[in-house]
């Protein structure tokens, strides 16, 4: 029973190999890049645009608009991690319908990858918002005993992350794969479906939280005090 | 009982004893998530974008030990490095 496309190999020269969990991937990349170069070619700034680019800023604008309700005040800075996160991780879900293709997310090592670029950009935003001496100093926050517990959420956290992420897709893929030794047709059709939900649903997930923790790293949480009226 | 059979034992059976006990937990964790957010929909339901956005997050997180559950259950049945061990053993005893 294969767990994983890490064991797809389509091509082996000693150590290096190539599975198709790094074709799928890179493949994904290119659909992205090359899709979206191909429609930002010619933008139009008035009221006629091409579907396409009407499509890319729906998505953008929702995009910004979440980062926003999360409580980041300049979503532009974190759309370019956070958006990337979200429409890799949706087009990689969505791409199941296609046969003969294995998400790489129901990979541990593309999802460990994802949780460790998240664990590195959550610290890199906060002391690009805070200074590295507040930001050291949210970790001993609210009493410096606090402070091997709030190491220890920071890496549980990413582990939760990946092991997430994972276990949802590996498991709809394992769980199609069962059913068509079973019941062939109709109900695999409809576990593909709910396969389908959970990965978008999963992508969401990601990018939300993601962006809820950069949220906490920049201490968007505590508001200015305001100036005394004067009387 | 010689310890190939008491390996697959222990693990079929641990293997079906996780997957149960671990859905039924987070399965009431999220009912009773569920019927929150809806009593609070029906009290405020311009904030419904809110409530079902925070609603999703909470039942992503509860799900997660679920899931934790089911990549043991699915580790012990498929990936058991106890039983890969046996097995390589068993086959190169038989081997000779």
């Amino acid at each position: 029973m294969r767990l994983s496309p890490d064991e797809m190999i389509f091509w082996q020269h000693g150590y290096l190999k190539l599975n198709a969990t790094i074709v799928f991937t890179w493949g994904l990349m290119l659909v992205l890049a090359v899709g979206s170069k191909l429609i930002t070619r010619k933008l139009s700034t008035g009221l006629e645009r091409s579907r396409w680019q009407n499509l890319l800023e729906i998505v953008v604008t929702a995009i910004e608009k979440q980062i926003e309700d999360v409580g980041l005040r300049h979503p532009e800075k974190y759309i370019g991690f956070l958006g990337t996160l979200f429409l890799f991780i949706a087009l990689a879900n969505l791409c199941t319908v296609i046969p003969g293709y294995e998400p790489p997310t129901s990979s541990l090592s593309t999802t460990a990858a994802l949780a460790l670029s998240v664990f590195v950009a959550v610290p890199l935003f906060g002391i690009e918002d805070q200074g590295m001496g507040a930001y050291l100093k949210s970790y001993a926050e609210p009493t410096v005993i606090m402070l091997p517990f709030n190491i220890i959420s920071e890496l549980s956290r990413t582990l939760a992350l990946a092991v997430r992420l994972f276990g949802n897709m590996m498991s709809g893929a394992m769980i199609i794969g069962i059913l068509l030794t079973i019941t062939p047709f109709i109900f695999p059709i409809v576990m593909t479906a709910l396969g389908l939900l959970t990965g978008m649903v999963q992508a969401y997930i990601f990018s939300i939280l993601a962006a809820v923790y950069i949220a906490a790293a920049t201490g968007t949480g505590k508001p200015k005090p305001e100036p005394a009226p004067k009387t | 009982m010689d310890s190939m059979t008491l390996i697959a034992v222990a693990s079929i059976v641990t293997a079906g004893l996780t997957t149960g006990f671990g859905c039924m937990g987070p399965a009431l964790g999220e009912g009773r998530a569920v019927a929150t957010a809806l009593t609070a929909l029906a009290q405020q339901p311009d904030a419904s974008a809110t409530i079902t956005r925070t609603l999703f997050v909470g039942l992503a997180m509860i799900e997660s030990t679920a899931i934790y559950c089911f990549v043991v259950s699915m580790i012990l049945i498929f990936a058991n490095p106890f039983w890969n061990h046996v097995i390589a053993q068993a086959t190169t005893a038989a081997a000779k």
